[in-house]
C-alpha cells in the first residue's frame, strides 16, 4: 500500500481530483434533488486541495517518463485551477438563475480541469494526447450544455467537428514524430533531435503537432471555431473556455516546443512567428466589425494568444517568463470582463450587443468603471496590468533580436485599442439605453476584484514576476 | 506481416503503409470540408482520420520493432470510441432542436 502511494505521489493532485470528481458524481446521484450549488462548492474545495497538493509537490519525472512535475508545471496548474475555480462559481450562479442547473455541470468542469492538469504535466506524446482529449471531450459537452438552446447546441456541433479535426492533425503529427524520431517520450525525442539534423518526416510531424495545438489555443489560421463557439455557448461557460484551456494549451505548447524540439528552434520558429503575427493582426482587425460582445471577446482572445506566442517565438527563459506573466494577467482580465458580460441583463433576459452598453456609466457607474479599467488593461494602456503583460513579452522579443516582431505587436495593439476604447465611448458618451438589472453579488464581487487587481498588479508586480521567472527557469532546467 | 512479400518488385515496405495512411487521412480531411450533406458523414470522416493515424502507428511500430506504437494505437481506438459517443450525443441534441442534421442547417451563428 505504501509502495503504491509512493508510486502515485507525483500525480497526487490529478489522482485526487479524479477521485473527487467521481465521488461528486455519486453524491449527485444519491441526493435525490438537484444540488448543483453544493456540488460546485465541493468541486471548488477539491480544486483548492488539489492546488495545495500542487504547491507541495516536488520536482520529479514519474511513470517511466510519462509524467513530469517541476516548477513550471506547478505554476501553470495553479493558474489554470484559479481560472477554473472562479469560472465554475460563475457557471453555477448562471445555471441557478436560468434554471438549467444539473448535477453533472460542476463534474464536467472538474473532468476538463483534470485533462488540463494532465496536459500541462505530459512528458510523452501519449499522455499529451490522452490529457488533451479528456479536456476536449468535456469541453464539447460543456459547449452544448444548454441543450434546449439552438445556438448552444450549434456551438457544440461546431466545436466538436473542428476540435476533432484538430485532434486528428495532432495525432497524425504525433505518429510521424514517433516514426521518424523513434520514440514518443519527450526526453527521448530531445536526444534524437540533438543527435543530428532533423529528417523531413520529423519536421512534417512537428508542423502537424503545431497545427493541432494552434487549433486548441485558437491561433489564426486555426481560429474559425472560436467566434461561433464563444457566441453560442452560455456566457460563463465561454468565460471558462477563454481562460483555463487557453492557459493549459499555451503552457503545453511551450513545453512541447522548447522541450523535445528545442534543438529544432530554427525550423519551428518561422511557423510560430507566422501564426503569432496573423493572430495579432486578425484578432485586432476582425474585432472592429463585431456587434456581439462575446464575438468581440473571441477576437480579443485570438489577439491575446498572438501576443503570448511572441514569448514562445523567443524560445528562451525571458520569453517563457513573459508568456507566464501574460497568462496570469489575461486570466484576471477575462474573468472580470465575463463577469460584466454575465451581468448584462435586461428584465431577466441576457443581452449581448455592444450597443446595449450605451449609457452604462449613468445607470451603473461602478460596473462601467470596472469594465473601462478592464478594457484599458486589455488594450495595454498603463497604469493597468495589461500593459505589464505586453511589456515583458515585447522586452523579451527585443532582447532576443526580434525588434520588428515587437513593432508588429505594438501596431496590432494600437489597432485593437480602437475597439476596446470604442466600448468605453459607448458606455460613457452614448445616450443611455435601458438600465441593466442589478448584478448579482458574486459577479459584482468578481468584477470589482479583478478590476482592482489590475491596478494592484501594476503597482506591485515584483512577486508575480519573480514566481514566473522561477517557473520559466524550471522549464529550461528540464 | 509475414504473409506479405518482403522481396522483389512487389515487396510492401514502410513507405506503402505510410502512403495508404496519408491517402486515408487526406480523404478524411476532404470529407470534412467538402461534404455539404450531413453531419454523420463528417463523423465518419473524423473516424477515417483517426484510423489513418492508426495505420501509420502500427506500420512504424512494426518497422521500429517497438511496441509503443501499438500501445498508442490501442489508446487512440479507445479515445475514438469515446469521441464518437460524445459526437453522436451532440448531434442528437442538435437534431432535437433543429429537426435536421444537414450541414447547411448549421447556420444560426454566422462565421
Amino acid at each position: 500500500m505504501s509502495h503504491l502511494l509512493q508510486l502515485i505521489t507525483p500525480a497526487l493532485p490529478e489522482v485526487f481530483m479524479a477521485v473527487a470528481a467521481m465521488v461528486l458524481l455519486l453524491v449527485g446521484v444519491f441526493r435525490e434533488k438537484e444540488s448543483t450549488t453544493l456540488l460546485t462548492w465541493l468541486a471548488l474545495a477539491a480544486m483548492v486541495v488539489a492546488g495545495g497538493l500542487v504547491i507541495r509537490s516536488a520536482p520529479v519525472t514519474a511513470f517511466n517518463g510519462l509524467f513530469v512535475v517541476n516548477g513550471f508545471t506547478s505554476y501553470a496548474k495553479i493558474l489554470m485551477l484559479v481560472g477554473a475555480g472562479l469560472t465554475s462559481l460563475l457557471i453555477n450562479s448562471w445555471a441557478q438563475r436560468e434554471k438549467t442547473a444539473r448535477n453533472e455541470l460542476p463534474v464536467l468542469v472538474m473532468f476538463a480541469t483534470i485533462g488540463m492538469m494532465m496536459m500541462i504535466s505530459a512528458n510523452d506524446l501519449i499522455s499529451l494526447y490522452v490529457g488533451l482529449e479528456l479536456q476536449s471531450l468535456s469541453l464539447y459537452v460543456l459547449a452544448a450544455y444548454d441543450r434546449d438552446n439552438q445556438r448552444a447546441t450549434e456551438a457544440g456541433v461546431k466545436y466538436f467537428v473542428l476540435g476533432a479535426l484538430a485532434s486528428g492533425l495532432l495525432l497524425y503529427g504525433s505518429s510521424l514524430v514517433y516514426g521518424f524520431g523513434g520514440t514518443t517520450t519527450f526526453d527521448g525525442l530531445a536526444t534524437a533531435v540533438k543527435a543530428g539534423p532533423a529528417s523531413l518526416g520529423l519536421m512534417i510531424g512537428v508542423v502537424f503537432v503545431i497545427a493541432g495545438l494552434a487549433f486548441k489555443v485558437s491561433a489564426v489560421p486555426f481560429h474559425m471555431w472560436t467566434p461561433d463557439v464563444y457566441e453560442g455557448a452560455p456566457t460563463p461557460i465561454t468565460a471558462f473556455f477563454s481562460v483555463a484551456p487557453k492557459i493549459a494549451g499555451l503552457c503545453l505548447f511551450l513545453r512541447v516546443l522548447v522541450g523535445p524540439f528545442g534543438n529544432m528552434i530554427e525550423q519551428w520558429q518561422q511557423v510560430i512567428i507566422f501564426i503569432s503575427i496573423l493572430s495579432m493582426g486578425w484578432g485586432a482587425v476582425a474585432a472592429l466589425a463585431q456587434k456581439n460582445i462575446k464575438r468581440l471577446m473571441a477576437y480579443s482572445s485570438i489577439g491575446h494568444v498572438g501576443y503570448a506566442l511572441i514569448g514562445l517565438v523567443v524560445g528562451n527563459e525571458e520569453g517563457a517568463r513573459g508568456l507566464l506573466v501574460y497568462l496570469l494577467i489575461y486570466l484576471f482580465m477575462n474573468v472580470g470582463t465575463f463577469a460584466v458580460i454575465m451581468s448584462m441583463r435586461v428584465k431577466g433576459k441576457n443581452v449581448e450587443d455592444i450597443s446595449d452598453l450605451s449609457g452604462m456609466a449613468k445607470n451603473h457607474p461602478v460596473m462601467a468603471a470596472v469594465l473601462a479599467a478592464l478594457m484599458f488593461s486589455m488594450a495595454g494602456i498603463p497604469p493597468l496590468a495589461g500593459f505589464l503583460g505586453k511589456f515583458y513579452i515585447f522586452v523579451a522579443a527585443v532582447n532576443a533580436g526580434f525588434v520588428w516582431l515587437a513593432v508588429v505587436g505594438l501596431l496590432a495593439s494600437v489597432i485593437s485599442a480602437v475597439y476596446y476604447i470604442r466600448l468605453i465611448k459607448i458606455m460613457y458618451f452614448d445616450e443611455p439605453g435601458t438600465a441593466f438589472d442589478a448584478p448579482d453579488k458574486l459577479a459584482g464581487t468578481l468584477m470589482v476584484g479583478c478590476g482592482v487587481l489590475m491596478l494592484v498588479i501594476f503597482v506591485l508586480p515584483s512577486s508575480l514576476v519573480d514566481s514566473a521567472q522561477a517557473a520559466a527557469r524550471a522549464l529550461f532546467l528540464g | 506481416m509475414n504473409a506479405l512479400p518482403t522481396e522483389g518488385a512487389f515487396a510492401i515496405g514502410l513507405s506503402h503503409f505510410l502512403t495508404v495512411g496519408a491517402i486515408l487521412f487526406t480523404i478524411g480531411i476532404f470529407g470534412i470540408f467538402l461534404n455539404r450533406k450531413n453531419l454523420i458523414i463528417i463523423m465518419m470522416s473524423i473516424e477515417l482520420m483517426l484510423l489513418a493515424v492508426n495505420v501509420n502507428l502500427v506500420a512504424f511500430s512494426s518497422y521500429l520493432n517497438d511496441l509503443v506504437g501499438q500501445v498508442f494505437t490501442m489508446l487512440v481506438l479507445t479515445v475514438a470510441a469515446a469521441e464518437a459517443a460524445i459526437g453522436l450525443a451532440i448531434v442528437v441534441v442538435f437534431y432535437r432542436n433543429r429537426r435536421s442534421i444537414e450541414v447547411e442547417d448549421i447556420n444560426q451563428l454566422k462565421g
